[in-house]
């Protein structure tokens, strides 16, 4: 956390030494709020984050729930069932995420014409499909890893007090397993948050998209990334912060749990 | 009365490790039978088995008058009828005393949540801890979780109670205080299988002591023939380890 406070310091340095500097390597006036065009700039640029977040949360969300349905078959005592999830994780795991995006966003469609069905893949969900799918593999990792953890005695204890494989499952197992669950599950939002950014390549209007479209039309790539890595360091530092938060709640929880 | 407990030529393995070797053990309603052995004798094995935890691969197992294949639709015949208490306690961590008291009775005996409150606290009395009901288990000490344990077991009115090595993993001065809860169902007339090296124990309350060695039941005798005159010569070897130490 220092480490952060103290980059973030000499960043801010730099900054000002960008704005002040008369060297006309710095040329602020792209996004300077105090002129008209500057200003219209920093509108189009930060109007990214709508569609950054959205995206994010619609694939985290869709990438929770794939996630838990992908990780049951591992816990199983079915070879079948477990080779199914293996399978499923190695293969979805070994998937650049670009490559992915551009077969959801080309292939899929034609996958769909040839089947006879009109679906269209528009940028956004192409980037959300992408996005949940390709880290619902990591979800089922640590959904997997979090259930596992739970000591094989309080299955047991369960079975002996009469109840099922589901009742221990929602009673006993998965509450305790939420605690080691959320902590790595909110840290995985971040990495989806910063992989959005390849959905610029497919034309969706998000944060990076944005960017690369003023550094087009005013040719000033320094400070306009530099922004851009504003825009996202900004985000990410509220979802850890986020986090943080509750990695300290659930922390305080366990501590009178054993 | 036939007995409540049969096991016929049960073997279990675990791959081509033959962990229970053809035992033969009946006990009836009502009967405390005490087992001892060494290490890795199969001890842990046998009551697993019995509480269905581990499914055996040979012979037949008879508990409470339902012949016990590994068809998971038998075991539900003897579900909550046979409880269990385990070394390591195993109390739910996430939940409150009361609360991992309720869970079974409310869940899978279908109790209204004051019906199990009525029993949780009976139960609380009987292993002397009511002024524990609202804490987490992580804060009480070894002894009184595993009376707990002991309260959530016979909060589902058990007809067998099954006792794995219930003192092992408790500091010397708590073992009398889980003891004598035990010594006290036993006298109410409990049938009890418990597995434990506290001789003292069996003397008290067995009506019969097993001795267990690689798998097999080499010894089964009344507490005082046993302790006196062992028949076998690991028995006589172990009684010298575990009494004389
Ligand atoms: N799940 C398992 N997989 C493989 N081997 C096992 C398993 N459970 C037990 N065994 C083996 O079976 C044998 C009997 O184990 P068991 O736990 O019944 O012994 P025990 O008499 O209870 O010993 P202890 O006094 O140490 O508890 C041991 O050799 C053990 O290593
Ligand atoms: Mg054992």
């Amino acid at each position: 956390m220092n480490f952060c406070i103290r980059l973030f310091i000499v960043s801010i340095f730099l900054l000002l030494a960008g704005c002040s500097g008369e060297s006309g390597n710095w040329g602020w006036y792209v996004i300077d709020p105090s002129t008209k065009s500057g200003w219209t700039n920093i509108k189009f640029l930060v109007g990214g984050f709508g569609a950054t977040i959205l995206v994010s949360l619609l694939a985290a969300f869709i990438s929770i729930i794939l996630g838990l349905i992908v990780a049951l078959p591992s816990l199983s005592s079915s070879w079948i069932l477990r080779s199914c999830n293996r399978i499923y994780v190695e293969f979805i795991r070994a998937i650049p995420l670009l490559p992915m995006l551009f077969w959801v966003f080309y292939g899929l469609p034609v996958i769909f014409k040839s089947l006879g069905l009109q679906v269209e893949i528009d940028a956004f969900w192409g980037a959300v499909i992408t996005l949940a799918v390709s880290d619902s593999a990591f979800t089922a990792e640590i959904y997997r890893a979090g259930i596992q953890s739970i000591a094989k005695g309080q299955r047991e204890a369960a079975q002996t007090i009469g109840l099922s494989y589901f009742q221990s499952m929602r009673y006993v197992i998965f509450p305790q397993a939420l605690r080691r669950i959320l902590p790595p599950l909110a840290n995985q939002f971040i990495y989806i948050v910063k992989m959005s950014a390849f959905a610029s390549v497919i034309g969706m209007q998000e944060l990076t998209r944005r960017a690369n479209e003023i550094v087009v039309t005013e040719y000033r790539p320094l400070e306009i990334y530099t922004l851009l890595i504003f825009e996202y360091l900004v985000l990410v530092l509220v979802i850890s912060f986020g986090v943080r938060w509750l990695e300290k709640k659930l922390g305080s929880n366990e501590s009178n749990m054993n | 009365m036939g007995p409540v407990i049969e096991m016929r030529e049960v073997s279990k393995y675990f791959g081509s490790f033959k962990a229970l070797n053809s035992v033969n053990l009946e006990v009836s309603k009502g009967e405390k039978v005490v087992v001892c052995g060494p290490s890795g004798s199969g001890k842990s094995t046998l009551v697993r088995c019995i509480s269905r935890l581990e499914k055996h691969d040979e012979g037949t197992l008879e508990v409470l008058g339902s012949i016990l294949t590994n068809d998971e639709k038998t075991s539900r015949a003897i579900k909550s009828k046979v409880s269990m208490v385990f070394q390591q306690f195993n109390l739910f961590p996430h939940l409150s005393v009361l609360d991992n008291l309720i869970l079974g009775p409310t869940k899978a005996l279908g109790l209204s949540r004051k019906d199990a409150l009525d029993r949780a606290y009976m139960f609380l009395e009987r292993v002397k801890i009511p002024e524990q009901a609202d804490k987490k288990p992580g804060l009480l000490s070894g002894g009184q979780q595993q009376r707990v344990a002991i309260a959530r077991a016979l909060c589902l009115e058990p007809e067998i109670m099954l006792f794995d090595e219930p003192t092992s993993a408790l500091d010397p001065e708590m073992i009398a205080e889980v003891l004598d809860v035990i010594l006290d169902l036993a006298k109410e007339g409990m049938t009890m299988v418990v597995v434990t090296h506290e001789m003292g124990f069996a003397r008290k309350a067995a009506d019969r002591v097993i001795f267990m060695d690689e798998g097999e039941i080499l010894e089964e005798n009344t507490p005082t023939n046993f302790f006196k005159k062992p028949q076998t010569e690991r028995s006589k070897l172990f009684l010298n380890q575990v009494l004389n130490y």
